[in-house]
């Protein structure tokens, strides 16, 4: 079953690079993503523990795209002001945040829109704990400061991977 | 339609300047990745998104499609390493920073060095 | 005019990345800045395959978001000091 998604994405992302129906370009794409699924059958694709194809995982996931966008482009004006502001209004310091995400796929997503959005980036991820660089330290209170950064994306991200 | 594409494209190349400000401005390697790999990132998806509203849905814009795709994986990933290892091989955080506790953990054994 | 302007933008914003790559100060800040313009490429790479209608140059945009990102991370872990396999 993993295989055979992996499979299926290679190939399609296969087909929407050429973006031809040639028989000898679909032909090359089914070899080639042969070829790419048996080099990384152990790496890319890891079905959720139940009901991997339930339909309520892909609608979330479709709320999740908007929702991140969202919080993107704020986190875009933002930087844009701050850098444009004469005095660079900035306080930054690392933050400890606790996530309750278990799968490693739904941490690296945790991780990668912590990066995008508002003066945040992740610098390292030990078991629960992700350690944040925060461009302008809102509060010292560890509860707090989990509620702003994690909770956004960590109740969707739930609902989308695990 | 190619109206919406020049007007993405424009929004996209602002916020490739600023990042690019930003890159200059701020004071240490932690801000600068934020500042450079947000607006970057977003820009440049801005400008990758407009594409196949000005020329259509044929190869360019499809390409460019999967193109920012890539961009919005890779971009974070290669931030959050960088981070990590400029921490890791002793780059202090800006002196006008408010706390480091990835630093103390390192110092008190919670996160191994070198692991 | 428009692409001029255009390309003017991101031709300024290059200049930038290259003050950050010449001026330093530390290794990681230099390593940032040539990420940051590898990205900056892709975008003019976008623009120039519309300019000129052509899509190779969306080929070359991919291949070199993912090149540059292989660098970024060999670079990040030649930073941290540590194997490949890791």
């Amino acid at each position: 079953m993993k295989v055979f998604v992996t499979y299926l994405a290679a190939f399609v992302v296969w087909l929407l690079l050429t973006w031809s129906l040639d028989p000898q370009e679909v032909l090359a794409g089914l070899a080639v993503s042969a070829l790419a699924t048996y080099l990384t059958r152990d790496l890319l694709v890891e079905l959720p523990p139940s009901k991997p194809f339930h339909p309520k995982r892909y609608l979330w996931f479709l709320y999740y795209i908007p929702v991140f966008f969202w919080h993107m482009l704020r986190a875009n004006l933002d930087v844009a002001y701050r850098v444009l502001h004469p005095e660079v209004p900035i306080r930054p310091g690392i933050v400890k945040v606790r996530t309750n995400l278990k799968r490693d796929i739904s941490k690296t997503m945790l991780a990668n829109s912590i990066t995008l959005t508002p003066g945040t980036l992740t610098v390292d991820v030990v078991g629960d704990f992700l350690y944040v660089h925060w461009i302008n330290v809102r509060t010292d209170d560890p509860e707090e400061q989990t509620r702003i950064i994690v909770r956004r994306f960590e109740r969707i991200l739930k609902e989308v991977f695990e | 339609m190619s109206e919406i594409g020049i007007a993405l494209i424009s929004v996209g190349l602002a916020f490739d300047l600023f990042g690019c400000i930003g890159l200059v401005r701020l004071p240490d390697i932690y801000n600068r990745l934020q500042a450079a790999t947000k607006c970057v990132t977003l820009g440049t998806c801005m400008i990758l998104i407009g594409v196949p509203f000005y020329t259509g849905l044929n190869a360019i814009g499809v390409k460019a499609l999967i193109c920012a795709v890539f961009i919005l994986l890779t971009s974070p990933t290669g931030a959050h390493a960088l981070a990590r290892g400029s921490h890791r091989s002793g780059v202090p955080l800006w002196e006008g920073s408010v706390g480091d506790k990835y630093k103390e953990d390192k110092e008190g054994g919670v996160v191994e060095e070198g692991a | 005019m428009m692409w001029w302007i255009f390309f003017s933008v991101l031709a300024l914003s290059g200049l930038l990345c290259l003050y950050r790559v010449g001026a330093g100060p530390t290794p990681p800040d230099r390593t940032v800045a040539i990420d940051i313009f590898g990205t900056l490429v892709v975008g003019f790479c976008a623009l120039l395959g519309i300019m000129e209608g052509r899509d190779f140059f969306l080929n070359i945009a991919i291949a070199w978001a993912l090149l540059s990102f292989l660098g970024t991370v060999a670079l990040a872990k030649y930073l941290e000091g540590r194997g490949f396999d890791e």
